[in-house]
């Protein structure tokens, strides 16, 4: 009995050990944060917002939203989250690309297999589309464009080709699909032609070297232009000009920034000149070109990171340094950039090691640090959002 | 990020790097060590007579005793696998990747998996490629007893190798033993239960001489792998946001064992001689996240090897001498058409030898030297692989005193690694010095109550995968470094009366992770690479205990139950986001309870586990928090003997109370699931 007694007792000790550890309780889902950013934006610009897309990790399904409000300086982390809890498994895993298009967002999660649609204002979903692996999005006359890494599967099931899968905005049906070269990433509209920066990172060391051109009206891929391996960013600028960074192959062939030009009547783009220097991302305001240079020291194992503009009527590097307070110091991975379409702000974020939260910060045009908050994992592309939206 | 090349992809890397991990295994051998092992574990039941013997030769050594699980009390403990029944021990973590066929690693007192030596009947398991062993794929069907020890297994005889790692699993499968006239044992069992599984083993052990005895064990395991899991999730409100059902895909396994022994006994010595092989095929469930339910890799694993031990006693003088050739073959595939397409096969062979020779000075003064040397070299089929060469020479010297009231035993390990490269400049040679110190005294005239110190240093290499893989391995990594302190109490009695048996023991300790080998992003965007950034600060106390009672004729209960606190945070960094944050996946509390009742034929038993919160990054932040989970197994099992064939049949249901849980973030585990057993013993 007496034993008895004492194993009843050790049982409760250990029943209250666990309950002052702490006990399981409803999941609940994960909750936005507000935090206000420390600076007044400009009222008088046509710009409402931004919002920053944060990959998350690989497996992480850790993709989030968020969203800068620029009137009450409020920035949300998690945005989608709040906006949308009743989505299983939430946003999804690895987001791509965000942007905005008529009334609505649109946002390309890569390994969630899908573009998500939300309207613009709200956040709140009104769709998906499915499109596997797929990568960046753009937009032309009511449809939208998204680069995908398998296309239909063709000759060589080991590798396929890529595609462009064609949206109707309005109905959000997949209305055709084109096979371009071997993994595309960025694409853009020049006329009546959409050019496709093709990686072929699925197929090391044998990558890609070619610039998918497709003619729009007839969705078909037409001609495609040699240039340079591993190709991912692809810009216009105000000149009609293409800018396409190259990523190389890290050993014998370097990074570097290629410039697509047209010297025809036609409007066709031909190759017109390569720069040495390697881009992991751009950003074009004005006739400025904004890029962040990072390389790694075989030594010692850090990045030599640059901040630098081109002037995209000379094509030439006219500064180094678009940081210009020492703010660069802190950054540890940048990642995305953007510039406000009207105020010239730079916004660059740092995913620091991917696998924590990162930080956006706020430069003046000027190169100085304005403010900086933390974000959601891997913070990458940035889209604006206008005060008045039309369309679809 | 673009999985091309780019950081996404890393995550596929790592994936496929833990999944890889499944290679290895398996090993062997040599029971060597149940001459050498069983003695010290001399409480061991199961001991045979020329064991007892050869215990009067070489005295109880170990300094400090291990955790440790065997014979029936292991049977009873609804565990599938090694991995499971390792739950039960304290300052260990369990990831747990779901299902019969996910692969299972363990990590002692936050140190890393990669710091974990596992012993397979003798013989160290290795896998040179991720350093990391799937305890998943050992089964416990033929499995006598699981140690555990922190730091070493504090004896002087065994290999240089077992001085080497920050903690240490032993598992020693069954040896056996035959009554007088007796010249074979067999035993068939069957398992099925949940996730469609098929579970045949067959034992059959033969004396083939006096000296000479014989067992052949063989096991086949066939699983849909498919279960039940749940996402709910509730809005703050309180209503429900989502609530979903699905069934985990992909996670079939079909594997087979065979595993042959031979074991001799001689003249103050014996022999052992093992061959093994597993081969299995299996789906890698892979992480569950939103619109993708199902993935498309595969996994097949061919895992061979052979060991022989020897052991013998001349005088004051015992050698110990063991050998290994292992051979692992594995092909991993990923077939989903969403994803880049991947179909490696990776061969990577071991070679081994070790001799560990102890003097006897005096009846309480030993000493022991021992040499190991280990070849290992991988090859894969893939573009531009290094196909490394690991030639690595390991010496120990230790020595060991022993008073009535006072034990204490110091080694030194000097281990020496040259690797070699196809076409490539090899980094140059490593050597590292680690010394251990064990410490046990007892301060009254009494058994009961025994106090004890370790201290440690150990280092682990950094993997082939941390070296070479691709271009995100780092061939400048130097070890990874581990310091540990412990200091800790035990009080045990065990009479014929009442109580037959209690044991509480208490531990605190202080590690230090130094040179910590993280992925790290390398210059050009998305690009990672390995490097020893890392420095981990941990903390923690480990209390067990274990009380058995006889209440009334055949009846005896046992309740054992263990706690672990851990503080293992991230000191690397003051600038970093996580700095002093919780490392993830280590939950600051966690424990377990197991009680079980025997009367007559009967046997119930009733096993609780729980695994505090965590966080699955490395910022303590709500985005990352895990929430805790706890499961309640029960099992009920009734033994009946006819014309001495012993038959048992044993009911198994795993978490009982069907919660819906993760180990690791988007890998749900099992709602409730169940098992039957059916075991014929002649």
């Amino acid at each position: 009995m007496i034993m008895k007694t004492s194993i009843t007792r050790l049982l409760l000790i250990l029943l209250a050990c666990t309950a002052l550890a702490g006990c399981r309780e409803d999941e609940v889902v994960m909750p936005a944060e507000n935090e206000t950013v420390p600076d007044i934006a400009d009222p008088d610009t046509q710009i409402q917002g931004m919002y920053v897309l944060n990959e998350g990790n690989m497996g992480s399904n850790k993709c989030t939203i968020d969203y800068y409000d620029f009137p009450t300086g409020i920035y949300t982390r998690n945005f989608y989250g709040e906006r949308n809890p009743d989505v299983i498994k939430e946003l999804g895993d690895v987001g791509n690309d965000i942007a905005i298009y008529g009334s609505r967002l649109y946002a390309v999660i890569n390994c969630s297999h899908k573009v998500e649609v939300m309207d613009a204002r709200s956040g709140r979903r009104i769709g998906q589309v499915d499109i596997p692996n797929c990568r960046y999005i753009s937009f032309h006359k009511g449809n939208a464009y998204v680069s995908s890494y398998v296309g239909p599967v063709l000759v060589d099931p080991d590798s396929p080709k890529g595609a462009v899968y064609r949206v109707d905005t309005l109905s959000l049906a997949v209305t055709g699909r084109v096979s371009v070269g071997y993994q595309p990433e960025e694409m853009a509209v020049s006329g009546n032609k959409m050019y496709v920066a093709n990686s072929g990172g699925y197929r090391a060391p044998l990558y890609d070297n070619t610039i998918s051109v497709i003619n729009l009206e007839e969705f078909k891929q037409v001609r495609q232009i040699s240039a340079a391996i591993n190709m991912h960013r692809m810009r216009r600028d105000e000149q009609g000009k293409l800018w396409v960074t190259s990523r190389g192959n890290r050993q014998t062939q370097p990074s570097q920034l290629l410039v697509l030009s047209s010297e025809h009547e036609n409007g066709e783009m031909e190759l017109t000149d390569m720069l040495p220097v390697p881009c992991s991302n751009i950003a074009i305001h004005g006739d400025r070109l904004y890029y962040i240079s990072s390389e790694l020291n075989d030594y010692t194992g850090t990045n030599s990171i640059s901040y630098g503009i081109i002037d995209t009527r000379t094509k030439k590097v006219i500064a180094t340094n678009f940081i210009t307070d020492g703010t660069e110091h802190e950054i540890k991975m940048p990642y995305g950039l953007a510039v406000h379409p009207e105020t010239g702000d730079i916004y660059l974020t740092d995913a620091k090691n991917y696998v924590s939260s990162g930080t956006l910060y706020c430069f003046s045009p000027e190169g100085k640090k304005k403010w900086s908050i933390r974000t959601g994992d891997i913070p990458a592309s940035i889209c604006f959002l206008p005060k008045s939206t039309s369309g679809n | 990020m673009p999985p091309d090349d780019n950081g996404s992809f890393l995550c596929l890397l790592m994936n496929t790097t833990i999944r890889r991990a499944l290679l290895i295994l398996l090993a062997v051998n040599a029971i060597a060590a149940s001459a050498v092992t069983s003695v010290k574990e001399n409480a061991d039941t199961t001991l045979s007579l020329t064991e007892v013997t050869v215990t009067a030769v070489r005295p109880q050594t170990e300094v400090i005793p291990a955790q440790k699980l065997s014979g029936e009390e292991l049977q009873r403990l609804n565990s599938n696998s090694v991995a499971d029944a390792l739950r039960y021990f304290s300052g260990v973590q369990v990831k747990d990747y779901g299902g019969v066929g996910g692969i299972k690693t363990v990590n002692i007192r936050s140190m890393g998996t990669n710091h974990t030596g596992v012993v397979y009947d003798g013989i160290e398991l290795g896998n040179a490629q991720n350093g990391q062993i799937d305890l998943g794929q050992f089964s416990l069907d033929n499995i006598e007893a699981i140690s555990m020890y922190n730091g070493q297994k504090s004896d002087i005889l065994q290999p240089a190798r077992d001085f080497g790692s920050a903690g240490t699993i032993y598992l020693r499968t069954k040896t056996p033993e035959f009554s007088h006239g007796e010249t074979y044992h067999a035993r068939a069992a069957l398992r099925f239960g949940s996730f469609d599984l098929i579970n045949p083993s067959a034992l059959l052990e033969l004396r083939l001489s006096s000296h000479v005895n014989a067992s052949l064990s063989a096991e086949w395991i066939n699983s849909s792998g498919k279960y039940k899991f749940r996402y709910r999730r509730v809005n703050p409100a309180g209503e429900i946001a989502y609530d979903t059902t699905a069934v985990r895909q992909n996670g079939d396994i079909n594997a087979t064992r065979i595993e042959c022994n031979l074991n001799g006994n001689l003249q103050n010595g014996e022999w052992h001689f093992k061959v093994y092989n597993y081969n299995s095929e299996r789906g890698v469930p892979g992480a569950i996240v939103n619109n993708v339910w199902r993935r498309g890799e595969r996994i097949w694993d061919n895992n061979s090897f052979a060991q022989g031990s020897h052991t013998q006693t001349y005088g004051n003088f015992t050698t110990l001498n063991n050998v290994k050739y292992s051979f692992y073959r594995t092909h991993y595939v990923n077939n989903d058409d969403k994803q880049i397409k991947v179909d490696n096969l990776y061969k990577q062979r071991e070679l081994y030898f070790s001799t560990a020779n102890e003097l006897m000075l005096k009846r309480w003064w030993r000493l022991s030297v021992s040499y190991d040397f280990l070849w290992n070299a991988l090859d894969a089929d893939m573009h531009d692989f290094a196909r490394p060469d690991r030639f690595t020479n390991m010496v120990s010297a230790a020595t060991a005193i022993s008073f009535n009231r006072f034990k204490a035993q110091a080694s030194m390990l000097g281990t020496f690694i040259h690797d070699k490269l196809r076409g490539k400049k090899a980094p140059e040679d490593k050597h590292a010095f680690t010394p251990a110190i064990y410490l046990n005294f007892q301060p009254a005239r009494t058994r009961d109550f025994q106090l004890r110190a370790f201290y440690k240093r150990s280092f682990r290499m950094p993997t082939f995968n941390d070296l070479y893989y691709a271009d995100m391995g780092n061939s400048r990594l130097d070890p990874e470094r581990v310091t540990q302190y412990n200091f800790g109490a035990v009080y045990s009695r065990s009479s014929h009366g009442f109580i037959p048996e209690a044991r509480i023991s208490a531990d605190a300790y202080y590690n230090r992770v130094s040179d910590k080998i993280v992925a790290y992003p390398k210059g050009q965007q998305f690009r990672w690479t390995m490097l020893n950034l890392g420095l981990v600060d941990i903390t923690g106390v480990d209390l067990s205990g274990l009380i058995t009672v006889n209440p009334t004729y055949e009846l005896y209960l046992t309740l054992r139950g263990q706690y672990t606190f851990q503080r293992a945070i991230d000191v690397t960094d003051p600038t970093d986001s996580y700095y002093r944050d919780q490392i993830p996946y280590i939950p600051r509390h966690s424990g377990s309870a197991v009680v079980n009742a025997t009367w007559k034929q009967w046997s119930l038993n009733y096993s609780f586990i729980y695994v505090g919160a965590r966080y699955n990054q490395q910022e303590n932040i709500r985005y990352n928090y895990t929430q805790p989970w706890y499961t309640s197994d029960i099992s009920i099992s009734r033994d009946i003997t006819i014309n001495h064939v012993n038959l048992r049949a044993l009911v198994e249901i795993n978490n009982l109370l069907s919660q819906d849980y993760d180990v690791i973030l988007n890998y749900p585990m099992p709602k409730r699931n169940w098992r039957v057993t059916l075991m014929v013993n002649i």
